[in-house]
């Protein structure tokens, strides 16, 4: 009968540990868990060719006050002709949920390597862009930036 | 349908880089918000955006979750000649919707 009885130094320890897990709940939902680290992302996009930093500017505002739409521009030095163009762009974040953002498609056609979106960013992180050229280079830029109003974490 | 925004010149000069703006009106769902009752809304989201010229591609985009809603997108493209470009988003679903747009070159 008494092994049944639930233990006074049991109940109290099982009780801080609640309270502790509670208290701890908004510093868990801060850092979302991730499906993919950034490295592994990059990787998947540009294999294990070397990436170089330089000619790829990425325009993102570096004080964001909601983080649900920040404008975020990509430009590459590239003279879009057939012979040396840029082929796609990948842009990469570090602490959304998903390592992705978004990844484009280029042609010579387009005559400047230049696209415009608007991105969430759940956190104050950096953003790296990774451009592939018809060269088979791959060249990287980054951008930081600030967030006060995270997207995601608010419903 | 959603609603759609595409913004380019009427005309252009043969050579000219015309600037191409495109936006749709979908909420972009992430599949990591909770909702009001505290569960997590399931995602919802356009994957691919395609711009083709006279059925030609001369734009592609994957998207992703960290897209902001209605997802707006601006590309260049070089004048060459008269015709049509179509813009085509497909996302979660089963979502599939088409835009066209003319432009005259000379």
């Amino acid at each position: 009968m008494r092994e049944k009885q639930p233990d006074r130094r049991r109940v109290l320890a099982g009780t801080a540990g609640l309270a502790l897990a509670v208290t701890l709940r908004p510093a868990v939902g801060a850092s979302l868990p991730r499906t993919e680290t950034t490295e592994d992302a990059i990787r998947r996009f540009a294999g294990s060719a070397r990436i170089r930093p330089g000619r790829v500017a990425l325009d993102l505002p570096p004080l964001v006050e909601n983080g649900n739409t920040v404008p975020l521009g990509v430009t590459v030095e590239s003279p879009m002709t057939p012979d040396d163009h840029v082929r796609r762009i990948g842009v990469f974040n570090e602490r959304n949920p998903q390592p992705n953002v978004v990844t484009v498609h280029l042609r010579p056609g387009a005559g400047r390597a230049q696209v415009a979106t608007r991105i969430r960013l759940a956190d104050t992180q950096r953003i790296t862009a990774i451009a592939e050229m018809s060269d088979g280079t791959y060249w990287s830029g980054s951008a930081d930036a600030i967030v006060t109003l995270a997207a995601c974490l608010e419903g | 349908m959603a609603r759609t925004l595409i913004n380019l010149p009427k005309t252009a000069e043969p050579g000219a880089v015309v600037t191409i703006k495109t936006l749709l009106s979908h909420p972009m769902e992430t599949g990591f918000r909770p909702g009001p009752d505290g569960r997590i809304l399931p995602r919802n989201i356009v994957t691919a955006f395609v711009c083709r010229f006279e059925g030609e591609e001369i734009f592609r985009a994957e998207l992703f979750p960290a897209s902001a809603a209605n997802p707006y997108l601006t590309f260049t493209w070089t004048a060459t000649r008269s015709g049509r470009f179509s813009f085509t988003w497909q996302g979660d679903n089963g979502f599939d919707q088409t835009e066209t747009a003319a432009i005259t070159v000379g």
